[in-house]
């Protein structure tokens, strides 16, 4: 992957596999320049056996082969950086996956196009689950919830072309400011 | 976030829109994009944006961008399928941001594949 963003896009498609209504992510910079990465989910969480081999590029739950690079290829980036990635599940609870990256690292990756991300992972997904996006720095905070917007559309699809434009503009605006040094 | 309040407003222009789609009954195109892993990783979120971008350009009401697995061919990957009303569908392999509206303008607004994108042409080399 180029960037977290692409990580971000892949990583999250696991919660949406465990049937999840609601994904928390967060994007976290700290003092010491750390970017926390976290993907919260309410879906069906994994058996203490799954999530001892879900780090295994031969741990899948698809059926249709016998590789799963999602995870493994994140855990690469991270410890590139210096960071790691964390996981912590609960059959029936859900699933937090926590990527930490060194961003003054030379191998970090750069954040790349978060609201792009964003706005697709919406309208791949209009019904379900409810995205809620996170950014902290030493600059400041924004969010961005889609129970909110769909709360304020009152039936209208969260796919809709019009939709998609108003998130991506809204999403682009608010994370510059707060993530801006580390996007690109 | 942005004002919520534009919101209002966008959910009454698409309301409208919307109605008018179901009184002219067009029927649907959909347009599907492989995501997975390896689509992601080929770029395909780019060319869903290329494809809600056009679309949007070109204020077209029945088509639809939704996005699939992984289809099995990584190394085509970014895959696009486009299923035109009459049921008929084109794969497009190696889709870049720059090929979209190339698609949508011969294939989904005109009906003719453009045929040097898709699989068949691809394989064939």
């Amino acid at each position: 992957m180029r960037d977290i963003s692409l990580h971000l896009s892949d990583i999250v498609q696991n919660s949406i596999t465990a049937g999840a209504s609601r994904v928390d992510i967060g994007f976290r910079l700290d003092e010491n320049r750390v970017l926390t990465v976290s993907v919260r989910d309410d879906g069906c969480g994994m058996s203490e056996d799954l999530l001892r081999r879900v780090q295994s590029p031969f741990t899948t739950t698809r059926t249709t082969r016998k590789v799963g690079l999602g995870i493994p290829l994140l855990t690469q980036n991270a410890q590139l950086s210096g960071g790691d990635v964390r996981i912590e599940s609960k059959v029936g609870e859900g699933t937090l996956i926590e990527a930490a990256f060194h961003t003054d690292s030379i191998d970090c990756l750069p954040v790349g196009d978060l609201a792009e991300t964003m706005a697709t992972l919406v309208l791949s997904n209009p019904d379900r689950p409810d995205f809620i996006l996170t950014c902290t720095s030493p600059d400041g905070e924004m969010q961005f919830s889609t129970e909110e917007i769909r709360a304020a559309l009152g039936g209208v699809s969260l796919a809709e072309p019009e939709v998609y434009q108003w998130m991506l503009a809204s999403l682009r605006e608010e994370i510059e400011p707060i993530l801006g040094g580390i996007m690109k | 976030m942005k004002s919520l309040a534009e919101l209002e407003q966008i959910r009454k222009q698409t309301l409208e829109r919307i109605n008018l789609r179901k009184e002219d009954k067009g029927e649907l195109t959909r347009i599907v994009i492989g995501m997975a892993t390896c689509g992601i990783a080929a770029g395909a979120r780019p060319v869903m944006h290329a494809f809600m971008d056009e679309l949007n350009k070109r204020q077209l009401q029945h088509v639809t961008v939704s996005q699939t697995g992984c289809i099995g061919m990584c190394r085509l990957e970014p895959m696009v399928d486009v299923i035109t009303p009459d049921g008929n569908k084109v794969t497009y392999v190696h889709v870049k941001p720059e090929m979209v509206p190339r698609i949508v303008a011969e294939h989904v607004v005109n009906g003719r594949p453009v045929e040097e994108y898709t699989i068949g042409a691809a394989e064939a080399q």
